[in-house]
């Protein structure tokens, strides 16, 4: 792994961290407004950050 | 990426597509069919036996209802019937004091008439009588004054007279 | 619940288990701090690869001798005419094995063909071995723990099926544990991405894929140590079977979707067409590296976090390591589950997206 390489690696993994973060968060905001609809969200949720996620990793695996 | 390929193994893949394909068909002939058939079959039994109640509940409700209107129905036509005797019997009563008040009217014209006649041959029996009464008299005085021919004439006519029949 | 509490234990013992297994795995024999980290890290690479052999634990005697308990596997390759032969031929990796005149040597998990009975593995400058690679069929570790969770998984829902004959419409025994998981993954994962009408034709591949991936991510936590889904070729395979079922079952609606997008301009759709045509390849492209890559980091991570125990040897150092590997150990259960939902549910929604009938009248 050169210099560069890890830069871009530390990138995608700031950028998918900021991501799913956010993610997270807003359905945390979602479930405390409407705890109702829990599930949905959560399942929502998780389609959302596993996209970013495998972003993420496709990306680590092409700068690696 | 350049590792992932290098990683890759033929062999392990070739292995997995084969023991995973056979496990699909297999499990989908021996475990899911069955398991999701008879978890079908349960679920629709239990919306089946719900339907039925819900069924026999609006059944018990529509009974109740026509009980309800058949009740009402026969307390309306008992209602009509007690209506219908009491105007029976009012027109009844009406009409006896009709034919009553008529018969009586009947009865009193008769009796008016009756009385009229009665009057009238009173009356003329009282004037034969008074006729028979003056002519005894008239005889008496006759027998009297019969020898005066005048007199007795004169007399005759004044009795008259003064006897005013009313 | 009352069931969840009853495997409590087990699961606690059973991570426990794994500890200990890993902790004799990763004894070092040096003493330097240097040469135990690059031991370590040797030892990490060495279990994320498939080996030839069954081993549980190894260990290295006083004299420098390794031992290794465990039981060798059948290799088969395909090198002019079909040779099968023991894997204790390579004496765990350490010599060349002789088939028929032909010698073939273990390199990084994988067989080479060399020259002689002293031949050596030529690397180029990349460390890429340059030499001949026969065409490899052998039941590897991997493959056996696959074959396993092959005959668990038919054996365990072949008997709830027959339960439910028996016992007329109602699960028992095991059934009841896993009735709930089967109907949640028809309920809350096929019925909602698939839709009411189509969704019964992928039920056989998705509740197949779900419990293959799960059971086979657990057993890659237990002592045993193997993790199948770690390799690309696993989850490659995985990932090509959603793919080709959603191609041959796309109803033409989807194709539609993908070469002429209606409803968009046309200098429009026809930049949009090679993206969702890309779309189509990159959907389980990233199916097949979120598994592999979730697992292989999670066994990475929770190796090193053991590892680190034999580097600090401290009162302060071993007892963190061990409570962080504790930690993710727990963590890297959710995360099988996880993965194995994961996974199934991105694949229901592609096969909904494939048989899903637009209204074009009114979207768009």
């Amino acid at each position: 792994m050169t210099i560069p390489n890890i830069v871009g690696a530390g990138l995608v993994v700031i950028g998918a961290g900021i991501g799913i973060g956010k993610i997270g968060g807003s359905a945390m905001e979602a479930i405390a407004r409407q705890p109702e609809a829990t599930g949905k969200i959560q399942t929502a949720m998780l389609i959302a950050a596993a996209l970013i996620e495998g972003i993420g990793f496709a990306a680590l695996f092409a700068v690696s | 990426m350049e590792k992932l390929i290098e990683e890759f193994s033929l062999g392990l893949f070739f292995w997995q597509a084969v023991l995973f394909i056979g496990l699909i068909f297999l499990l989908k002939k021996f475990a899911w069919k069955p398991i999701l058939d008879s978890v079908n079959d349960r679920e629709e039994g239990i919306k089946n036996a719900l339907d039925a109640a819900e069924n026999a509940k609006k059944e018990m409700e529509n009974l109740q209802a026509d009980n309800e209107k058949l009740l009402k129905e026969a307390r309306a036509e008992r209602e009509a019937m007690l209506k219908e005797a009491r105007d029976i019997k009012n027109k009844m009563i009406d009409d006896a004091k009709e034919e009553a008040r008529e018969e009586a009217g009947k009865l009193i014209a008769q009796a008016h008439a009756s009385i009229e006649t009665e009057k009238k041959a009173a009356i003329s029996e009282l004037k034969s009588q008074v006729a028979n009464l003056s002519i005894e008299i008239a005889e008496k005085v006759v027998r009297e004054e019969l020898s005066n021919k005048d007199k007795q004439v004169k007399l005759v006519e004044s009795m008259l007279g003064e006897a005013t029949l009313n | 619940m009352r069931r969840k509490t009853s495997l409590k234990p087990i699961t606690l013992l059973l991570l426990l288990i794994t500890f200990v297994s890993y902790a004799k795995e990763g004894a070092p024999s040096s003493d330097s701090k240097a040469d135990k980290e690059t031991e370590i890290k040797e030892y990490i690479q060495h279990h994320l690869q498939d080996s030839y052999d069954f081993t549980l634990f190894s260990w290295t005697t006083e004299a420098g001798e390794h031992k290794y308990f465990g039981f060798p596997l059948p290799v088969i390759l395909w090198d002019n005419g079909l040779k099968v032969f023991s894997s204790s031929k390579f004496h765990h990796g350490e010599t060349v094995a002789e088939v028929d005149g032909n010698y073939y040597k273990v390199h990084h998990a994988k067989i080479y063909k060399v020259d002689g009975p002293n031949g050596e593995i030529v690397e180029d400058d990349h460390h890429h071995a340059t030499n001949e690679k026969p065409l490899d069929f052998s039941i590897t570790k991997n493959v056996t723990m696959i074959m396993m969770v092959f005959l668990i998984m038919f054996f365990m829902f072949k008997k709830m099926a027959s339960a439910y004959k028996k016992n007329g419409g109602m699960p028992k025994g095991m059934g009841r544990l896993l009735e709930p998981i089967v109907l949640y993954v028809r309920d809350d994962i096929a019925r909602p991405n698939i839709g009411e009408k189509h969704y019964k034709r992928y039920m056989s591949y998705l509740l197949t894929v779900f419990f293959f991936v799960w059971i086979v991510n657990l057993f890659g936590l237990t002592p045993i140590g193997m993790n199948v889904t770690n390799n690309i070729a696993v989850t490659f395979c995985l990932a090509i079977i959603t793919y080709l079922i959603t191609t041959f079952t796309a109803k033409k609606d989807y194709w539609k979707h993908i070469f002429w997008m209606p409803g968009v301009p046309v200098p429009m759709k026809i930049i949009l067409a090679p993206i969702e045509l890309l779309g189509t390849i990159i959907k389980p492209f990233s199916l097949m590296i979120r598994l592999y890559a979730n697992i292989t980091a999670g066994h990475i991570v929770l190796m090193s976090l053991i590892g680190m125990m034999f580097i600090f040897k401290n009162w302060l150092g071993s007892p963190l390591s061990f409570v962080l590997a504790f930690v993710l150990g727990i963590l890297e259960l959710l995360v099988a589950a996880l993965q194995a939902y994961i996974f199934t549910m991105l694949s229901a929604l592609y096969f909904g997206a494939a048989v899903e009938e637009h209204d074009h009248h009114e979207a768009h």
